[in-house]
């Protein structure tokens, strides 16, 4: 089962700053460990898509993103999903403050 | 003599103690960046789902735990720590009451609860998590641990000579790596505890999210460490010396604003 997550937005010089923390192991091919690592972050504002990343094996452990989207009101639902190359995925949804 | 080589001369004197200090702003500047968003937060969340689990023979969770405030006050209780318990008849910190708590509240045995205090990256333990989430508690709340009642000076006293003490096949103590201003090992400087300052920003900054081990690291655990460090027998989780030397560095550093627990190296 996924770790938790945990998400933040908020409005700034009217974009919407988001910071989400990941609970994920990362595991690299040199750990000589299977590899474990998020592929894809999805960020939806409102439901639509506005962010689709490809994440590499370089991103650390537990993952901190911050990013900023144009734009965004009070109350606008950010949703951030991860999926990894297990298909195992988490996501976690915030309005912003 | 040529003036290259006067700069040489000059270079010597000045340049090394310049890219000194360039280092260290490096260092500040990057303990800056990642300052906002630390993975702590997620063991915050996950010490809360232990704290609330019933668990042990009693099946109760730690929520009536007493950290000196009162049964299951966490809002500033990590900020008075340690402090002597009249229950225990001894000062404790965070992490001894918690074990108290596990043993007197959830009815475990102590070999149990101690089974497994300092996890890794893979599986961090229930004490860490525990410690990120009371310690979160304090953010914002001045540093007061308990220094009025005689175990509580006697506890400081005895930490302040264990930092001196020392011991082992290196003869090693506290002192031989924090005992002169601007010592480091590789990047990490080594701060002196005795001077209030240094105390201030340990007592402040911990526990903490490691990065370069992706865990979570509790004071018990950096005593414990540093003991291994030093080539000594392993101290005893919770155990007096351990204690007192947490209580030495916590009163030296008290009344620094908590900001904890954050992102260490």
């Amino acid at each position: 089962m996924a770790g938790p997550m945990k998400m933040r937005a908020m409005l700034a010089g009217g974009n919407t700053e988001v910071r989400v923390l990941m609970t994920h192991p990362m595991t690299t091919a040199q750990s000589g460990q299977p590899l474990h690592f998020i592929q894809n972050v999805t960020v939806k504002l409102n439901g639509r898509a506005v962010i689709e990343a490809e994440v590499s094996q370089a991103v650390s452990r537990n993952p901190v993103f911050s990013f900023r989207l144009k734009g965004g009101a009070k109350g606008d639902k950010v949703e951030v999903a991860w999926l990894d190359n297990k298909g195992e995925s988490n996501k976690i949804e915030t309005a912003v403050a | 003599m040529s003036r290259a080589f006067a700069r040489i001369l000059v270079c010597l004197a000045f340049c090394a103690p310049a890219a000194a200090q360039d280092v260290k702003k490096e260092i500040e500047r990057y303990r800056q960046m990642v300052n906002d968003g630390s993975p702590a937060e997620l063991f915050e969340l996950e010490g809360e789902a232990l704290w609330k689990k019933p668990q042990g023979p009693k099946q109760v969770s730690l929520e009536k735990c007493d950290l000196g405030l009162g049964p299951g006050v966490l809002k500033g209780a990590y900020a008075a720590l340690p402090r002597y318990f009249k229950d225990a008849d001894r000062v404790m910190d965070l992490e001894t009451r918690l074990l108290h708590c596990m043993v007197n509240l959830q009815g475990r045995s102590r070999e149990e609860a101690t089974k497994r205090v300092f996890g890794n990256a893979d599986r961090p333990s229930e004490m860490e998590s525990l410690s990120a989430y009371v310690a979160a508690q304090s953010r914002g709340m001045k540093m007061a641990p308990g220094e009025s009642h005689p175990k509580e000076k006697a506890a400081y006293e005895l930490g302040k000579a264990l930092y001196f003490q020392r011991a082992g096949s290196w003869d090693f103590a506290c002192t031989s790596c924090h005992g002169e201003e601007g010592r480091r090992i590789r990047l990490q400087e080594l701060p002196v505890l005795l001077n209030p300052a240094n105390a201030r920003s340990v007592a402040a900054s911990w526990p903490a999210y490691r990065i370069s081990t992706s865990g979570f690291v509790t004071m018990q655990w950096r005593m414990n460490n540093c003991y291994q460090q030093m080539r000594m027998p392993e101290p005893a989780f919770g155990s007096d010396a351990t204690v007192a030397l947490i209580q030495f560095i916590t009163v030296t550093g008290k009344g620094e604003v908590y900001r904890g627990p954050g992102n260490k190296r």
